[in-house]
This record gives C-alpha cells, sequence and structure tokens, in this order.
C-alpha cells in the first residue's frame, strides 16, 4: 500500500500546483493549530486551579458538630453537643471503606487574638491538635524537622510543627528553630518541624503558612479538652466516594448523640470531593468546548480539501481516463485519491501540530519565569493522547475529505473521461 | 483474434437515441494491420472504443483471444485492458507531469511490477521508437511525432495482443504521419496484430486490410496492396 511509487505518485500530482496544496493545506493546519491551542489553555487553567487544592487528598470531607434541629428521644432542639473520641473509633468500626478518620481540635483563627508567645514576640495563629495522618489528607512540605509520629500521639508530647509564616513572625531570619519553645496560650511546646503549603482548598495560600500542629492527645491535656473532639476529617479509599459514604458516618454520629435521623443540620460538613468534582465538570466542559471549536474548524479545513480535490478530480478527468485505459483498476484510482487527501490533512495537520506545540513552549518559558506557584495559569500543555486523538481525527478526515472527490473520479465511464478534450 | 458478431450501439441525447454501430460482423486474425476508414461521425471511434473495453455494445458478441468480453466489471475490465490492449490516441494522451519513461512504465506500474524492472522495460521500449535520449523529458518538451512514439511505446509496453489505434497521425503533419506509420508498419512486420482507425486514404493504404464504414454498417472490407511508409519519407 505504502509503496515508493505510490508516494512519487502522491507527491508528484500534489506538487504539481505547489501553491494551490498550500493554501489548501492552510485550512486543516490552522483547524488543528487551534484545536490545540485551546485545549492547552485548558490544560493550563486546570493545572493552576487544582495545584490551589494542594495535592490534598480529595476524596474528603470535613466534619463538625452543629445543634439539631429536631427534638428527640426527649431531647430539646437547639442544644449543644459535641464529638467525642470515641466517635472517631466508631467510625472506624462501622463505616466500611474509610482510609482516615482524623480527629482535630483547634485553636484561634482569622482574626483571633494573638494567642502564641516568644520572648518579646508574639502573634496570632491557627492551632491544630492532630493525628499524624493529616499530612496525608492535606499534604505539605516539611521543611526542617519532621511531622508528627504516633510516638508523640502516646506520650502526649508537647512538640509542634509550624508553618513558614509563623517561623517568620516568631523568629529573627537565620535564627535556629528546631528545639525552640513556643508559648501557646501559656503551655510551652517545643518546635520539632517547619513546613510550606502549596494550597488550601482553593483558599488562601498565604493564611496556609499560618497554622501550628501539635498532637492531638498533647492538645487535649494541655487545654483541657477532655475527650472532645472539635472535627474530623474524614478521607474515603480509592474504592469508595467520600459523597456516598457520608450518611453512613453521620447516621453513626447520629445514633450515639440521640439526633433525629432525619436531622440535616446538626452536623456540618465541607465535601471535598463534591467541591472538587464540580470543578472538575467545569474543566471537562472546557475541554468540550475546545473539541467543539476546534473541530468546526477543522471541518471547514476539511471541506476546503475536499472542494480543491474535487478541483482536482475535475482538472485530471482526462488523466484519469488515460490511466483507466492503461490498466488502472477503480480501486486503484480511489486509493490515490483518498491518499492524497489524507496525506495532505496529515501533513497540514502535523505542521500544525508542531507549531502549537512551539508556541506552547515559548509561553511555557515565560510562565517558568515568572512566578508560578501565584498563577491562575500553569504548564499549559498536551499530552501524547490528545495528540494521538487529534492524529485520528486527522486520518478521519482526509477520508471524509477524499470520499467525495475519489467518488467522482470513478463515476465517469473511461470512454467519456478520455472525451473530454 | 478479434471476432464480433452483429454489435449494436446507439448514444441516448435526451430525448433522442442515435443508433450508431447497426450491426457489424468482422473478425481479424493474429498480425493482421487494419484500418478501418470512414467518415466523420460514422462510428469509427464508437466501435474501436467497444473493441477498446472502454465502452459497451448494446447487443452483439465479442471475442477476443478467445475470451468473451461480455459484463465485465470495472476491475476485470481494466486488467483486460492492462495485459490484452495496447492504446493510441490521436491527441496522444501522454501525463503532463511524468517523464516520458515514466509514461511508458504507467501500464507496468499497475501490472504491480517493481519500479528496477519497469524503467529497463520502459527504456528497452522508448529506445525501439528511438527516443532514449529523450527519456527523461517531459511531454511538453517533445515535438507532436515524438509524442506520438512515446505513446506507441507506452502502448508496447505490455506488451498486449492488440494495439488500438484512433487517428494516430490525425495531429502531425504529412512528413511525420509517414514516420509514425513506418513505426506501426515495423511493429506490425513483428507480428503484433494492429488496429488503425483514420479517415485519410494515403494512412488507410498503408495497411494490409481496410474496413469501410458507412451509416452504422460495414460497406467494404478487403484486402489491399501495403504501401511501405518509408518509401514516402
Ligand atoms: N457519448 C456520446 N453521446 C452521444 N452521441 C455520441 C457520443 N459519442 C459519439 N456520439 C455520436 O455518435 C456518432 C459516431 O461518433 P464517433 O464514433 O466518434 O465517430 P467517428 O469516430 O467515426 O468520427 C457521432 O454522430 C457522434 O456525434
Ligand atoms: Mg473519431
Amino acid at each position: 500500500m505504502f509503496s515508493r511509487d505510490k508516494w512519487n505518485e502522491i507527491i508528484e500530482s500534489l506538487s504539481s500546483n505547489w501553491f494551490r496544496t498550500i493554501l489548501t493545506a492552510f485550512g486543516v493546519f490552522w483547524g488543528i493549530f487551534i484545536l490545540v491551542i485551546l485545549l492547552a489553555a485548558g490544560k493550563g487553567l486546570e493545572n493552576g486551579v487544582k495545584q490551589g487544592f494542594g495535592g490534598m487528598a480529595t476524596n474528603s470531607m470535613f466534619m463538625w458538630a452543629q445543634t439539631p434541629s429536631k427534638p428527640y428521644k426527649g431531647l430539646p432542639k437547639g442544644r449543644r453537643y459535641n464529638f467525642k473520641i470515641d466517635d472517631v473509633t466508631a467510625i472506624k468500626d462501622n463505616v466500611r471503606g474509610l482510609k482516615f478518620v482524623s480527629p482535630r481540635n483547634q485553636l484561634g483563627g482569622f482574626g483571633g487574638s494573638n494567642n502564641v508567645i516568644r520572648g518579646l514576640k508574639s502573634g496570632a495563629f491557627n492551632v491544630y491538635g492532630d493525628y499524624p495522618e493529616i499530612i496525608q489528607q492535606q499534604p505539605m512540605d516539611i521543611t526542617s524537622g519532621r511531622f508528627l509520629n504516633y510516638n508523640d500521639i502516646d506520650d502526649k508530647r508537647k512538640v509542634a510543627i509550624i508553618g513558614e509564616a509563623v517561623k517568620t513572625t516568631m523568629y529573627d531570619s537565620g535564627e535556629e528553630v528546631l528545639g525552640t519553645y513556643l508559648k501557646i496560650n501559656g503551655v510551652n511546646f517545643q518546635v520539632i518541624g517547619t513546613y510550606k503549603k502549596k494550597g488550601n482548598g482553593g483558599g488562601n495560600a498565604e493564611e496556609a503558612q499560618k497554622e501550628i500542629y501539635v498532637p492531638f492527645t498533647a492538645f487535649s491535656q494541655a487545654f483541657n479538652q477532655g475527650d472532645l473532639v472539635g472535627w474530623m476529617a474524614i478521607t474515603a479509599d480509592s474504592q469508595h466516594s467520600i459523597t456516598a459514604l457520608k450518611s453512613d458516618v453521620f447516621d453513626v454520629i447520629k445514633k450515639r448523640h440521640n439526633i433525629h435521623p432525619e436531622d440535616t443540620r446538626a452536623i456540618g460538613n465541607f465535601d471535598l470531593f463534591q467541591e472538587f468534582n464540580k470543578i472538575n465538570g467545569l474543566f471537562i466542559a472546557l475541554k468540550g468546548i475546545a473539541y467543539f471549536v476546534g473541530i468546526l474548524i477543522l471541518l471547514s479545513g476539511v471541506i476546503g480539501i475536499s472542494n480543491i480535490m474535487l478541483i482536482v478530480v475535475k482538472e485530471r478527468t482526462n488523466e484519469i481516463g488515460v490511466r483507466r485505459a492503461l490498466g488502472a483498476t477503480p480501486w486503484s484510482i480511489r486509493g490515490q485519491i483518498l491518499l492524497e487527501a489524507i496525506f495532505l490533512t496529515l501533513i497540514s495537520g502535523m505542521t500544525g501540530i508542531i507549531a502549537a506545540t512551539g508556541v506552547l513552549a515559548i509561553v511555557n518559558s515565560f510562565l517558568d519565569k515568572s512566578n508560578a506557584s501565584e498563577m491562575m495559569f500553569i504548564n499549559p500543555s498536551v499530552d501524547l493522547g490528545v495528540v494521538i486523538i487529534a492524529l485520528i481525527i486527522l486520518i478521519i478526515s482526509g477520508l471524509l475529505a477524499g470520499f467525495i472527490p475519489a467518488q467522482n473520479a470513478i463515476k465517469i465511464k473511461p470512454v467519456d473521461a478520455l472525451r473530454t478534450e | 483474434m478479434i471476432e464480433i458478431k452483429d454489435l449494436h450501439k446507439s448514444y441516448q441525447t435526451g430525448a433522442t437515441s442515435l443508433h450508431v454501430l447497426k450491426g457489424i460482423n468482422f473478425n481479424v486474425k493474429e498480425g493482421e494491420l487494419v484500418s478501418i476508414m470512414g467518415s466523420s461521425g460514422s462510428g469509427k471511434s464508437t466501435l474501436l472504443n467497444i473493441l477498446g473495453m472502454l465502452d459497451e455494445a448494446d447487443a452483439g458478441s465479442y471475442t477476443l483471444d478467445n475470451v468473451p468480453i461480455k459484463n465485465l466489471n470495472e476491475k476485470i475490465a481494466a486488467q483486460y485492458r492492462n495485459k490484452f490492449l495496447g492504446f493510441i490516441f490521436q491527441s496522444f494522451n501522454l501525463i503532463g507531469y511524468k517523464s516520458a519513461l515514466d509514461n511508458v512504465g504507467m501500464p507496468l506500474y499497475y501490472q504491480g511490477m517493481k519500479r528496477k524492472e519497469r524503467v529497463e522495460r520502459s527504456m528497452a521500449y522508448l529506445e525501439k521508437v528511438g527516443l532514449a535520449d529523450w527519456a527523461s523529458h517531459l511531454p511538453n518538451e517533445l515535438s507532436g511525432g515524438q509524442k506520438q512514439r512515446v505513446a506507441i511505446a507506452r502502448a508496447l509496453a505490455s506488451d498486449p495482443k492488440v494495439l488500438l489505434a484512433d487517428e494516430p497521425t490525425g495531429a502531425l503533419d504529412t512528413k511525420t504521419s509517414y514516420e509514425v506509420m513506418d513505426l506501426i508498419q515495423g511493429i506490425n512486420d513483428e507480428g503484433k496484430t494492429i488496429l488503425v482507425v483514420t479517415h485519410e486514404e494515403d494512412i488507410a493504404h498503408m495497411t494490409k486490410r481496410i474496413v469501410n464504414l458507412k451509416d452504422g454498417v460495414i460497406i467494404d472490407d478487403s484486402f489491399v496492396n501495403q504501401v511501405r511508409a518509408k518509401a514516402n519519407v
């Protein structure tokens, strides 16, 4: 099928009118160029937004106690209740498909008063009592020292991991951090590590660096929380979605705290998976639009090629007649026209892909120079899959473009083809 | 070699039907050089096209080298044309963007012959028509007579059983016409069966047999003393 002769035939007939060939090819070039650029732009935006999640375990939710809105079993509505540490074990025992159930307690918060003191320096920070798993649910880079471990939990050690922003507020630059003490709400904690976070659920990246992590047990003891749990970070395993398991988790809590089974307000939650899926859906839609626009432009290019091929076939009616008199079968004529169309689409399409990739490389080199972590637009690129899809689209386009002209080429009887002069 | 019986052909143009061939009967034996004569519009080309399987008759039978030519699909017809027939046209019909050599090689290309062998064969036929030096030239760099020689070389390339020539000298001046007829006579001398359509008396007399067509029937079919073209060049 791809003998040298066939190639020669194709090159010969395409090169017999270079100017027209290039003009024809331009439509397809442009279509695929736009398609690739649009897809890459979508990808860049997606990369930028998803980086906001900072690699967080997105199959997660956060859950906290609110006030029940319905009376139940003689208990009034509007009462206060709290999660207890036993709730955590109960959830782990009763709900299948969960990977992590991390209880958390929290001090401070946005706009809180100064709660951390070191010598003459003081600051207001979020202080979390956490289990070691939290680092897998909310990844952070440990920039020095280490993160919490189970020895810290078991021994209720008063140790702390502090964010980079805490460090800059509480220490002079160049000062040794590890091993020093911070007074948190009057209790001394030893700093054993520092972290830096990439993002915070699309939230404020600045704020995410102003946190202090201490062992959950030490937190409870130091700040008199008893067995109270402020909230929980729950992650499902890869076979389940947290959104599906949510109500099971709520049921466990409702049973243990005598909450009406229909009460939807008693437990507050933030479902990261749902939020993430919303954003994902947005990008799928964006990709759909890119394909739609790109393919429409491509289609006009294909129609252009088809048109030119029709003219070429018409011009070559006599030649086709001669070829048939010399023994060309209908399929060899058809094949030749189809191959010409495919070849033309592929070459122009590939040039389009290469040009688009070149433009992307230039754009990327500019983006790299600017501070990428602050950008909404990161590494716009196309993967091999997209290129392969584009090539398949091109081959199909070529076939479509050549089909009608090829049919036309063999529709005329050889006598009639020879007569036209 | 060729046997046709009671061949009919009409053309349908709109509501009117033009009955061009009204029962043609004739046979051609191997090695003959036959001319088909007749005034313009008498159906010479129509007959030749049917013989060339480029067109189909409405009625009648046609046997070529003992193979009945009937209801062929276009693929088989193409293969038969390639194997059995060589065409020579009044307007040469060379492919403009191909060199003389590649033009000659076309029938061999459609036989699926490898390029190397094809080039050798084509070159040999170009030599035979005296154009070896012009192998790499494009048709528009050749004179009319040279073009027709290339076309003859092309017709010979697949070593067909019969050559069909429709007014091969129609576009040439007298001198060149005779040179081409000399070539055709030479090929016939080697044993090839050749049919030449012409409306020129002198050309017809350079063949060995003249078939006269008028109003769709053969009115005369007789052997003649061949005039050698060489003597007239
Ligand atoms: N495709 C066609 N449709 C209609 N009429 C045709 C067609 N081809 C030829 N004719 C008519 O048939 C007659 C014979 O044509 P042709 O065989 O070409 O004659 P010649 O070659 O002897 O000059 C002419 O009157 C011509 O006009
Ligand atoms: Mg004619």
